[in-house]
């Protein structure tokens, strides 16, 4: 069973963001890069469904700049077998539809039976590309999955989607696109042989023409990037544990009228 | 003639729409309407549509089938697809919810349009809408506008200003007929979580946070005693989800669930950068913490510098005294 695993390189959640000059990008100057949190569960899953089966493939795909090498590196330090790098400045300012019509192509080419993805990538937040490959390429797909088993002959698999108040779980038809939440599993470290093996492995350079996709303009733009209001400064109440919460809650009530 | 603001009705999955659709169709008038709902579901009650009437809806695109229930993309794209190509909306909002996240990109892609998901703001610039959304952990805010209509958008719960529901108002009920796509994903089961009885951590008004300083997880039970006593939810820090103090879907954060709530009190949460990315848009943030020096105190209207475990039975006790009077 071939599986491909989308992932993407995002700056360190506690990394220093700053606007860079033209205002509407993050000046990248000393940033820290990870693979976003939520793909290194799809990696996770996509490796653990290969073991358990005993045979298949996993395929690591990026979309990014030279950097997101890294992040590819790192998927297969973990185990993925090989890697595709979409490494194309005309998609500078892909938005996520973009993204998903490019990715839909590798997917194309690659006809694996199973997309995994992470729910969504902590710079932009978005979480669109999971279900926007999935309606691009026509599959079904079933967001924010929590547990996931595969059946025997690879024709389907059963997935548990996280919702409001429970779990829905469902049986989809293979091919489909799953998008992983918290909770699926315990991504692994990859080990030093795992690192040094990720050094060998291929990584394939393609850009958007490769793929036959020719329209790249972005259908959401961002035009500008702000710093966050400042928030009015705090109060710190003192005294006694007694006196504070009595005084903490008048505040609330009297002056906050939050309760 | 301007096409119509669209609002995605988000049900109890029992045909009455949630109170979150206030914020949403609020906003829409804001924007200049025409407000419309459409609400695709298996069962729509009288009453739920009078609701939506109540909060501005002039008219309710009604899609009821039994194959709509429950919530599948591939099912519930292509009515509306079809629906939004013959009537030409300027926009398509709908609530951030598991479900409305996924089918807003999934139509955003049939209908080869941009989608800014998660939004904390709307605005007209000239004829054209640009929406305000957090990114990198809610340390910037980032303006997007579209090419084209119809923009699409999902909205934040708890951030928009709700309409105020006027009795009487009543939308046109336009039924609309549907074939419903054979759905190759079949629903094994739904697995309800065990209620707590607080509100959903993502609807509630109020949310109460325990981080590492509860020490165990033996101790939420006076967070979920002080939630009872004020209709608050009861959320946790990853540092406790990832102790298994708490479930998963408790945790508030990067990695979790984001929150908006007019008030929220952290207790024994020390403010790391990925749990303000889940409740940095609240309204007014308590933190209780013995260290002063914990950074959630920086973004915090109040603080108090004590033990929670001294401070919760004292909020308890104090809140109650007031309810009683």
């Amino acid at each position: 069973m071939k599986i491909l695993v989308m992932v993407k390189q995002v700056p360190d959640t506690a990394t220093q963001v700053k606007i860079g000059s033209d205002g509407r990008q993050i000046d990248t100057a000393g940033i820290t890069w990870i693979v976003s949190p939520y793909d290194e569960f799809a990696v996770e899953e996509a490796l653990r469904i290969k073991e358990k089966r005993g045979q298949g493939e996993v395929v690591a795909v990026a979309l990014g700049p030279d950097r997101a090498k890294e992040a590819l590196r790192s998927a297969l330090a973990m185990g993925c077998d090989r890697a595709v790098h979409v490494n194309d400045p005309a998609l500078a300012a892909a938005d996520t539809l973009t993204t998903a019509r490019v990715l839909a192509a590798v997917v194309k080419q690659e006809a694996p039976q199973l997309v995994l993805c992470g729910r969504q990538a902590i710079d932009d937040d978005m979480g669109a590309v999971g279900a926007q490959l999935a309606e691009v390429l026509g599959w079904p797909c079933a967001s924010w999955i929590m547990e996931e088993t595969v059946d025997g002959d690879a024709k389907s698999v059963r997935v548990g989607r996280q919702v409001e108040g429970g779990l829905e779980v469902f049986e989809l038809p293979l091919p489909a696109v799953l998008s992983a939440q918290k909770g699926l599993n315990e991504p692994r470290y990859p080990t030093l042989k795992g690192i040094m093996g990720a050094k060998k492995k291929e990584i394939k350079d393609v850009k958007a023409a490769d793929l036959g996709v020719t329209s790249v303009a972005p259908e959401l733009s961002i035009t500008a990037l702000e710093a966050l209001p400042p928030r009015p400064p705090g109060r710190i109440i003192p005294g006694d544990v007694k006196d504070a919460v009595k005084e903490l809650v008048r505040a609330l009530r009297e002056d906050a009228k939050a309760i | 003639m301007a096409g119509a603001l669209w609002c995605v009705v988000e049900d109890d999955r029992k045909g009455t729409p949630k109170k979150v659709m206030a914020e949403v169709l609020g906003e829409a008038a804001r924007l200049g309407g025409p407000v419309e709902a459409l609400w695709l579901t298996d069962k729509a009650t009288d009453d739920g549509l009078k609701q939506l009437g109540a909060w501005g809806a002039t008219k309710v695109w009604l899609l009821e089938d039994a194959g709509l229930a429950p919530y599948r993309g591939e099912v519930w794209v292509p009515p509306v697809a079809e629906l939004a190509s013959k009537e030409s909306p300027r926009a398509i909002l709908a609530p951030v919810t598991s479900r409305q996240r996924e089918f807003m990109a999934r139509l955003a892609a049939r209908l080869g349009v941009g989608l800014s998901a998660d939004s904390v703001a709307l605005a007209m610039n000239g004829d054209t809408l640009v929406a305000t959304r957090p990114v990198y952990a809610g340390k910037l805010l980032s303006k997007v506008a579209w090419a084209k209509q119809p923009w699409m958008a999902t909205l934040r719960p708890n951030v928009f200003k709700p309409a105020e529901a006027q009795a009487g108002k009543a939308s046109a009920v336009e039924r609309v007929a549907l074939t419903v796509p054979a759905a190759q994903m079949k629903l094994v089961e739904r697995r309800e979580e065990t209620s707590t009885g607080l509100p959903e951590l993502t609807e509630a008004e109020i949310v109460l946070s325990g981080g590492r300083g509860m020490k165990g997880p033996e101790n939420y039970v006076i967070l979920e005693e002080l939630g009872g006593v004020i209709g608050a939810a009861v959320g946790a820090s990853r540092a406790a989800v990832d102790a298994g103090w708490r479930p998963h879907r408790f945790q508030i954060g990067q990695t979790g669930r984001t929150i908006s709530p007019k008030l929220y009190m952290g207790f024994g949460v020390s403010g790391a950068i990925q749990h303000l990315a889940g409740m940095r848009t609240s309204k007014v943030i308590v933190a209780i913490n013995k260290d002063p020096e914990a950074p959630i105190f920086k973004i915090a209207d109040y603080g108090v510098v004590a033990d929670l475990f001294e401070v919760v039975p004292e909020l308890t006790k104090e809140f109650k005294r007031l309810l009683e009077k």
